[in-house]
């Protein structure tokens, strides 16, 4: 099963490959990871999405936890998360082709963000589930490139994870 | 304390005399050049291994007898990777420790330069936490918190990785009296309700056992252990890392559990109600040996929350430090009658003992000798157990009824027992401390007679001498049709000539009979002393 993890960290050098080390070495497989600063710039936030079991899954919470650098760490549940991913699509367009990309981009609220004689890129900040849909729909166009940032997730409502 | 104007250099040594380390073990090197410098000057005994990894294992042996974080002190490159087995057999036992490594200038780092390594990324799986200095100003910091950090909690191996630019760095030092690290906080008071569930557990429970696991010694809780088991009538059993925390001839002592332990305790595991694990992380080879549990109560009394239900599912689980726990469960409990329970535990105890096997000529049965040499041991013995079928012969059948066993338990690292016997030594001066390993772990080893020479620190030394890699012979016997491979050890040395070329006496035990004439002498010398003993090569771990 998929699990969104939140951790805060202190922002130093090296902290994330403490993180990422840990996973690999207890056998944790990572989805994906996204990190960034936040509005502390002492403090970064990681988003993980890991698979694994219910075990697994303390047992990456508490490791996390031991890690002197890791300030705070919470995992989610998926109906309590604000999920976004970013992507960056570089597909084969003619210029005949462009219209019905573009009505295509319209209907997910992609971007078009760089065009040329026969390429077109596109944004798309959106769901996972979304964003492969989107990725499938562009396919038959030939895709050149690929770029995704990894999930980023924010629990919804009032409530914030802080300090 | 005002601040005072040195180098980053002079600062690390005043770290250390404000720590309150009067002893490090380690092994120089250009890097770590002006540390040493400041050594000289800050009047701290430096005792010079004769391999780096064994500076780690003598601060394991001396922080296990003090209870505080201990130091060794390598090189860069070459001299901070040989650390590394040390660090890990460390982090895997919770041993409190702080290693200083000298770094390349930073401005050379990442340049593979003469003697470079990434020490501090090649030892993180094995570190609770690692340092890279890049800042002097930093230092008094993070000496500050490295100790802090390697002391409190699950106590555990820290890293200061120091480049040379740094230490020559002209600082303001003023030694932090405080430490605040906010990602940092273990609890150690133990949840009040939690506490109460299990006593009441306790209180209900008509077969309860304590196994009793090495934390109780970080803890400084073996009394308070004892004093639950007298008052509750309560047996316990022990982990390898556990032994000692219970007299043997005490009538509530079962033994210890495992792969390797006695049928009285992995009995007693499979058939008690309550399991009460203290400071144990029951690892795979204390686990193997439980194969019905499932119908008993499991509390599970621990610093470290990730070690609760890691191995074992728990009912019951407190997280702290067992000292605040074990006082806390101790208001709750009276005096329980489970005479029924002790009476078919002492049972199968009596009925475990099988008749002494009788060796061919020219051998000794390695546990007699071993039981043998329990039993003519002073007060305060500290035996330091190596790794292999000595470890396993030492540990079921030593018998201590007041003193401390060391052993590797859970890396199982070979060539622990002598380096950790010269720093256990160091710590106790006055306790009898003796080293017993095979002849395969005391060849990893024996250039530390060196060191005890040099120092005048005087352990001594019992070589089980099989020829053989004794327990890797037994599984290629038992498991790979008797086809033996890499496991004689033709080719050693004689080790009583060795002894002598380090100037130890040392005598040979060929026969049973001349065992304790050894032993008195052993335990009769002011300095260091050796056995060697001489075992059948087919000699079995277990009986």
């Amino acid at each position: 099963m998929k699990h969104t993890i939140s951790v805060l960290v202190e922002n130093h050098a090296g902290v994330l490959a403490r993180v990422a080390g840990l996973f690999a070495r207890r056998g944790f497989n990572i989805d994906s990871l996204a990190v960034g600063v936040t509005d502390d710039e002492k403090i970064s936030r990681i988003t993980i999405i890991a698979d694994g079991t219910d075990y697994t899954l303390e047992q990456i919470e508490k490791q996390l936890n031991k890690l002197i650098d890791v300030i705070k760490v919470r995992h989610f549940e998926n109906h309590e998360l604000l999920t976004r991913e970013l992507v960056l699509i570089k597909i084969a367009c003619q210029p005949s082709q462009r219209a019905e990309v573009i009505a295509l981009a319209e209907i997910v609220k992609a971007k078009i963000s760089d065009i040329t004689a026969n390429t077109m890129t596109l944004e798309l900040s959106d769901s996972v589930d979304r964003i492969k849909n989107f990725e499938e729909l562009l396919r038959p166009y030939g895709i050149k490139e690929v770029v995704r940032t990894g999930s980023i997730a924010m629990q919804k409502g009032g409530v914030s994870m802080k300090l | 304390m005002a601040a005072e104007k040195m180098t980053a250099a002079q600062a690390m040594a005043m770290a250390l005399k404000a720590e309150g380390i009067t002893t490090v073990f380690g092994y120089p090197g250009a890097a770590i050049c002006p540390f040493y410098d400041e050594l000289y000057n800050a009047g701290i005994r430096h005792v010079l291994v004769r391999h780096e990894v064994n500076a780690g294992h003598a601060a394991s042996g001396y922080a296990r007898m003090t209870g505080k974080p201990a130091v060794a002190v390598a090189t860069s490159g070459p001299g901070a990777t040989n650390l590394i087995t040390a660090i890990a057999t460390a982090y895997m036992d919770s041993i409190p420790m702080v290693l200083i490594t000298g770094q390349v200038s930073s401005e050379m780092i990442g340049r593979d330069v003469f003697q470079e390594a990434d020490i501090t990324g090649a030892a993180e799986p094995f570190v609770k936490h690692s340092y890279l200095v890049k800042d002097a100003d930093d230092i008094a910091v993070v000496f500050k918190n490295a100790f802090y950090i390697a002391g409190s909690g699950r106590p555990g191996p820290v890293l200061i990785d120091v480049p040379f630019d740094i230490q020559k760095t002209e600082i303001e030092f003023e030694y932090p009296e405080t430490v605040n690290i906010r990602s940092y906080k273990p609890s150690v008071e133990g949840n009040k309700l939690q506490i109460k569930r299990a006593a009441a557990a306790i209180a209900k429970s008509e077969r309860p056992l304590i196994c009793a696991g090495g934390g109780l010694f970080t803890a400084n809780a073996v009394g308070l252990m004892r004093e639950l088991a007298e008052r509750a009538n309560i047996p316990v059993v022990n982990t390898m890392m556990g032994l000692s925390s219970m007299p043997a001839s005490h009538p509530l002592f079962y033994g210890m559990i495992g792969m390797h332990g006695c049928r009285a305790a992995n009995y007693a595991i499979n058939h008690c109600d309550l399991l009460i694990l203290l400071g144990a992380r029951v690892g795979d080879r204390a686990v193997t040996a439980i194969n019905r549990l499932e119908g008993a109560t499991v509390i599970h009394i621990d610093v470290d929350p990730a070690e609760i239900g890691k191995n074992l599912s728990v009912n019951i689980p407190v997280v702290g430090d067992l000292k605040n726990i074990l006082a806390g469960l101790l208001t709750q409990i009276e005096n329980y009658d489970h005479y029924e329970w002790l009476q078919q535990l002492t049972g199968e105890k009596e009925s475990q003992d099988k008749p002494t096997v009788r060796p061919k000529d020219g051998c000794v049965n390695p546990k007699e000798f071993i039981r043998m040499l329990g039993k003519s041991l002073p007060d305060g013995t500290v035996i330091c157990a190596d790794v292999g079928q000595n470890q396993i012969w030492t540990c079921a059948n030593i018998n201590l009824e007041n003193g401390r066993l060391l052993t590797s338990g859970g890396m199982g690292t070979m060539g622990y027992s002598v380096p950790a016997s010269v720093g256990a030594k160091a710590a106790s001066p006055n306790s009898e401390v003796i080293a017993i390993c095979g002849d395969g772990s005391f060849q990893m080893e024996f250039m530390e007679l060196a060191t005890m020479r040099q120092h005048g620190i005087f352990s001594k030394i019992i070589v089980m001498v099989n020829n053989r890699l004794g327990m890797v012979r037994e599984v290629q016997t038992n498991m790979y049709g008797d086809r033996q491979i890499a496991v004689a050890l033709d080719g050693s040395p004689d080790f009583i000539k060795l002894a002598e070329a380090y100037g130890i006496p040392a005598s040979r035990v060929t026969d049973i009979s001349q065992a304790q004439q050894a032993i008195d002498a052993l335990l009769a010398a002011k300095e260091s002393y050796l056995i060697e003993v001489t075992v059948d090569e087919n000699e079995k771990t277990i009986l």
